[in-house]
């Protein structure tokens, strides 16, 4: 299970690449093996805003559906349209995939992010839990 | 007669040993004594086969011949081809349940997918569903859609023309959900399309007409999908299918779901039902729609197949996150509405329409010449229309049962503001012209 340093992530599974005023979201490594192979991702729309922890995609795999929340508040500036038709992407490389960047005026969120070797743990609680 | 098999003296003692016990009244041990029933069932005793047959006899020479069916209002007497009895009948259909295994069974698979490809064609959108419940429950499921869809959304809009059983479905879907329902009025019998397009703003999710209406009249939607996109909402038409043979279909005003029940594709009325609830989107919608979907595709050896391609939104697949409760379609009945419409053919479908719409206006045209029968409202109509009967329609149906016709819905009942005289007939191409015409007698008498 491959957890890059650099990122941060969410007790939800979410990773977050901060660029800027911009954060890049995607889901784990770890998130990805959980809900095995994955069929269809609902991405929101550029310029659709959001508050923060509020739902604004959803992961669907054979197994079950996820809500993906973004961390921060803000505004859809880009989104990994690839994803529409290949959302495997999200199996084969779970940290390039993003699957929507928001621009962020207040970075409040992020504070409460993990960062790697606390996620780390957390997955490790989570999995003792199972 | 034997009702069932019972089991033996043999099979109960092995199961009395395997339970531990030696008398099955030991079973029932926790229930209080001044409980337990000490005497046989009020029932009578058996009697034998032949003695059930004249009894049953006896009983059915009672009924009297059945009335001449003017009656509608959402579930209509049409022709149903013998074809379609035949395909029910069949055993690998009706006693099938819904497929766990979706893909061994390619014949119910096979006779879903052509269902979707028929309510895409009368509809005029891109995807179908399986098929739902029923009409009542099919517009219950658009708006969830449409809920859905629109991001923060809680107000479906709907018309005061849609089903009276349709607008009780919808208030109970929704009673302890936080979504508003609002009830846009009619003027002169159809939506007042005005007042509709005020109410559009943010939050509304979607906007639900039914045409023809409940009174039989056919709404006029030009330009009404642009104002509804504009606002970021759905157009959600619900439609007798039947009437898509010959009027514009759903997708045609700019639907982005139809909706509407197929009763009168190739089913009887029963007693109620069981009936079809059909469902159609525009493609985007696709993910969004409830209950399952089948496609075609092709087999390990490049043979035509059909898969249980979608159910996005089942409990089993959403969990917690399901959008709807639908886990499963109306299989059987939804057969009987495919073998209909493949027996009748696009030009047939198209026939029986104008056949109904004919009739319809033929009947009309004879009620108002030659009776004090008025019509309720000067509205444009498909094979039902409302009149108002110059005394109350409950006075008048008895007297017309014992004429020999079922003469219509008694209005008054399903919505107390109209007239007590209002009156709903329908007219399919069952009817000949001898039996409208005697109709028209009886009614010169009925309403004296």
């Amino acid at each position: 299970m491959e957890i890059p340093k650099g990122l941060k992530y969410a007790k939800t599974h979410e990773w977050v690449r901060v660029e800027g005023d911009v954060a890049y979201i995607g889901i784990s490594d770890y998130a990805q093996e959980e809900l095995g192979d994955i069929v269809y991702v609902e991405i929101p729309s550029v310029g659709d805003s959001y508050q923060k922890g509020e739902e604004a995609a959803t992961v669907e795999s054979v197994k079950a559906a996820s809500a993906i929340y973004t961390p921060v508040a803000g505004t859809v500036k880009e989104i990994n349209a690839e994803l529409e038709d290949t959302p495997e992407l999200i199996n084969q490389k779970p940290y390039q995939a993003f699957i929507f960047a928001v621009h962020f005026s207040d970075a409040s969120g992020l504070d409460e992010l993990l960062d790697a070797e606390s996620y780390q743990k957390h997955v490790e609680q989570e999995k003792a839990s199972h | 007669m034997i009702a069932y098999l019972p089991h033996t003296e043999e099979d109960i003692k092995t199961m009395l040993e395997a339970a531990g016990i030696t008398d099955i009244e030991q079973l029932f041990a926790d229930v209080p004594r001044d409980l337990v029933l000490r005497k046989p069932l009020g029932i009578p005793e058996g009697v034998s086969e032949f003695e059930v047959y004249r009894r049953m006899k006896a009983l059915a020479a009672g009924n009297r011949v059945e009335p001449v069916s003017f009656l509608g209002c959402g579930s209509y007497q049409h022709i149903i081809p013998a074809a379609v009895g035949h395909a029910l009948s069949r055993s690998e259909f009706y006693t099938s349940y819904t497929p766990y295994q979706a893909e061994m069974s390619q014949g119910i698979l096979q006779a879903i997918f052509e269902f979707q490809t028929m309510i895409c064609e009368l509809t005029g959108l891109e995807v179908s569903n399986a098929s739902l419940y029923d009409g009542h429950t099919a517009v219950s499921e658009a708006a969830v859609l449409a809920l859905n869809s629109v991001r923060r959304s809680d107000t479906i809009l709907y018309s005061s023309t849609l089903h009276p059983f349709t607008r009780q479905v919808l208030k109970t879907h929704f009673a302890n959900l936080p979504v508003k329902l609002e009830e846009v009025p009619a003027d002169r019998g159809t939506t007042d399309l005005e007042e509709l397009v005020e109410r559009l703003r943010p939050g509304v999710a979607g906007v639900v007409l039914q045409s023809p209406n409940t009174l039989g009249y056919i709404e006029d939607l030009s330009g009404l999908a642009d104002k509804v996109h504009e606002n970021g909402s759905l157009l959600i038409i619900s439609a007798n299918p039947l009437s898509l043979g010959l009027l514009k279909p759903p997708g045609e005003w700019g639907a982005d779901i139809a909706v509407g029940d197929t009763q009168p594709l190739g089913l009887p009325s029963y007693f109620g039902g069981p009936s079809v609830g059909y469902i159609a989107a525009t493609e985007k919608l696709l993910r969004k729609m409830p209950g399952r979907i089948a496609g075609q595709s092709l087999d390990q050896e490049g043979a035509r197949a059909f898969l249980l391609t979608l159910q996005a939104r089942e409990q089993h697949i959403k969990r917690e996150r399901a959008t709807s409760n639908i886990c499963s379609n109306q299989a059987l009945a939804a057969l009987a509405t495919t073998v209909y419409l493949a027996s009748l053919g696009r030009r047939g479908i198209r026939e029986v329409a104008e056949q109904n719409l004919h009739k319809a206006h033929y009947l009309h045209g004879r009620l108002l010449e030659q009776t004090p029968v008025e019509a309720l409202y000067d509205q444009q109509f498909f094979n039902e229309f409302p009149v108002v009967l110059p005394r109350p329609a409950a006075e008048v149906l008895p007297r017309m049962e014992e004429a020999g016709f079922y003469a219509g819905v008694e209005l008054h009942r399903l919505d107390p503001t109209l007239p007590e005289g209002a009156l709903l007939i329908a007219v399919t191409e069952r009817r000949t012209r001898e039996e409208m015409d005697a109709y028209v007698e009886a009614m010169k008498g009925a309403i004296q």
